[in-house]
């Protein structure tokens, strides 16, 4: 049998077959993947809330949900403030040089006023929502303990600052969310109008 | 009467091969004849199969996969749908019978060298069954959407965050919402009930049609197809059926003995099967006390938890715990023993293997554990331990005394 195919030809089309099939096929597949893509519903889910922090009582803290997150707000004592300092040696980020804060919060506390701390509440390492144990040196967290939280998923330490302490699995300090006072008792989280990140 | 049942398997035969496959797949399909104990888990993996195909379509009758819902709904099963608390112990008791049977055939595997050639492919998609087994087991616990599910989804799906540059991307697609939610409830769901079991059941396929192009290991680790008789038959094989399927209903029965007294007495195994913060309905706002994946996660999350960050990110722990589940695939070319089985391995390979073991039913209890210093000590060695195994076999199976195989299969 003589072979009279022209191969360049026959190998050229089988190219441009499977180059138009991939293009057709991907083109294809893109509605797919974009359907996992969050729906305008869940995009436009994020608003800004408000929330009311004059009956927090100095010492404790209280959770609200913003964009289906827990945000903590602490109202920490002058005793808890002045304790910060002292983990600055065990920290691994004392001066929350990583930004994990807009700007108006980059300060040894990491607040706009020292004693409210607004911060996301949940870890660094996998995203649990560490347990509040503001209590100083505790039995099951060591003499060295000066109140924080403490991650019951890995075992991550942050101070009361929401810094971490090193050798634990998470990586950096929790996030402080952008928020304003609108009045002395009155927050609001996830707008500052300076146009931080939400 | 006879007559007509032949001629209607004569007819059927001309249009589809059903004596050719029955014979090739059962009657002259030939096992080798020294099977023990450790031989019975394939079938069984294949019979927990069918049982949580059957549970789970159940299931899906009366079950919702809405985050206002579901939680309800599983309780609705338990309480008022009738015989709906078996179904659901059954399913549930199901997936950590389904990982017992598999964790035990695959340690046959390691034991007996079956993975090494002319298995390597079979091994290959059998670990390609494993991780598959693995995902459908994680999606699967999301649905009931209690304390556990939801915050077990989220470490996990966190995993997959931390991947350098992509990874943010990657954990909104993979969640399709910038938290846990309905949306992610919703197609774990699709996921959990059409995508994966559609493919585990094609790819058991081709384990299986693997299994038949090169034949079934044996304790002995030797090639039973050396020595056939005039008919090409191997000497120490015998037809899978009758023989093989006769003995695997012994097991099946002795199985569901004690898959059913789980059932009927300790559905949730103290809290190993089924964990008591499930019983809570999913809170965004709180993680529980104390969590851990379900058991047969336990080993893979030690190892996760026992790398420190490096570099201000917690990929390298994530990668370890990766590497820890992937790494057997590399097996086939890890192993340069002279022989395959266990009976005729040196010392050395024993101890190895004996250090493995310790390490990973040590890594699965402490990932059952809060993370406190001490278990996070002993967490790092036992991960050192379980990668020497694999890392440095190139090198001890091959200085390791054997002893000469056999030229035939030995039983008693």
């Amino acid at each position: 049998m003589t072979d009279n195919v022209d191969h360049s030809k026959r190998r050229l089309l089988i190219a441009a077959t499977t180059a138009a099939g991939g293009v057709a096929a991907a083109g294809a597949g893109a509605p797919f993947v974009l359907s996992l893509m969050p729906s305008e519903r869940a995009k436009a889910a994020g608003a800004p809330v408000e929330v009311d922090i004059g009956a927090i009582e100095p010492g404790t803290m209280i959770s609200i949900e913003w964009q289906g997150k827990p945000v903590w707000i602490v109202r920490r004592t002058k005793e808890m403030l002045d304790l910060l300092a002292k983990n600055d040696g065990d920290l691994a980020d004392p001066s929350s040089s990583v930004p994990q804060q807009p700007d108006y919060c980059n300060n040894p506390t990491r607040s706009i006023k020292p004693e409210v701390l607004v911060v996301l509440g949940i870890c660094t390492h996998l995203g649990c929502s560490p347990t509040f144990r503001p209590e100083v040196a505790p039995a099951d967290l060591g003499a060295n303990w000066a109140g924080g939280w403490f991650c019951p998923c890995h075992g991550s330490r942050f101070d009361l600052a929401a810094r971490v302490f090193k050798g634990v699995p998470a990586p950096t300090n929790l996030i402080i969310p952008p928020h304003k006072y609108l009045s002395e008792t009155r927050l609001l989280i996830g707008d500052d109008s300076k146009g931080a990140k939400a | 009467m006879m007559n007509l049942i032949q001629k209607l398997i004569g007819w059927v035969d001309e249009r589809f091969p059903v004596i050719e496959t029955w014979k090739s797949q059962m009657t002259e399909y030939y096992a080798p004849k020294n099977f023990n104990f450790w031989y019975f888990f394939g079938g069984l993996a294949l019979l927990v199969l069918v049982i949580q195909i059957l549970s789970g379509i159940f299931l899906t009758m009366n079950y919702k996969p809405d985050a206002l819902f579901a939680f309800a709904s599983v309780e609705y099963i338990m309480r008022d749908v009738q015989w709906g608390w078996l179904l659901r112990y059954i399913h549930s008791t199901g997936a950590s019978m389904f990982f017992i049977v598999i964790y035990l055939h695959m340690f046959r595997g390691l034991m007996y060298g079956s993975y090494r050639k002319p298995r390597e492919l079979l091994w290959i998609i059998g670990m390609i069954i494993y991780l598959a087994l693995m995902g459908e087991a994680f999606m699967g616990y999301l649905l009931p959407w209690g304390q556990m599910s939801f915050w077990g989804a989220q470490v996990i799906v966190n995993l997959f965050a931390s991947v350098p540059f992509v990874g943010h991307d990657l954990a909104i697609l993979i969640r399709g919402d910038f938290v846990v939610s309905d949306t992610t409830l919703n197609r774990f769901f699709a996921l959990h009930v059409i995508a994966i079991p559609l493919l585990l059941v094609a790819i058991i396929g081709a384990h299986l049609v693997a299994l038949r192009q090169v034949g079934s290991n044996n304790p002995d680790g030797i090639e039973i197809k050396k020595n056939k008789d005039a008919n090409g038959v191997p000497l120490d094989g015998v037809p899978f059926f009758p023989y093989m399927v006769i003995k695997d209903i012994v097991a099946v029965i002795a199985f569901l003995m004690v898959f059913v007294a789980i059932i009927f007495f300790a559905p949730d195994m103290g809290g190993y099967f089924l964990e008591y913060n499930n019983f809570v309905p999913a809170n965004p706002m709180k993680t529980p006390e104390h969590i851990a994946p379900v058991w047969y996660f336990t080993p893979y999350y030690a190892i996760l938890r026992a790398v420190p960050p490096l570099f201000g990110s917690q990929f390298p722990g994530v990668v370890a715990m990766g590497v820890a589940t992937m790494i057997f695939f590399a097996l086939p070319w890890l192993d340069r023993g002279k022989v395959k089985s266990i009976r005729y391995r040196g010392p050395i390979y024993k101890a190895f293997l004996a250090a493995f073991v310790v390490s990973f039913v040590g890594l699965g209890w402490l990932g059952l554990m809060p993370a406190t210093e001490t278990y996070t000590l002993i967490s790092r060695i036992l991960a050192v331990v379980y990668f020497a195994f694999f890392l440095l076999m190139p090198w001890y199976t091959k200085i390791d005394k054997c002893k000469p195989e056999p030229d035939r299969v030995t039983f008693k």
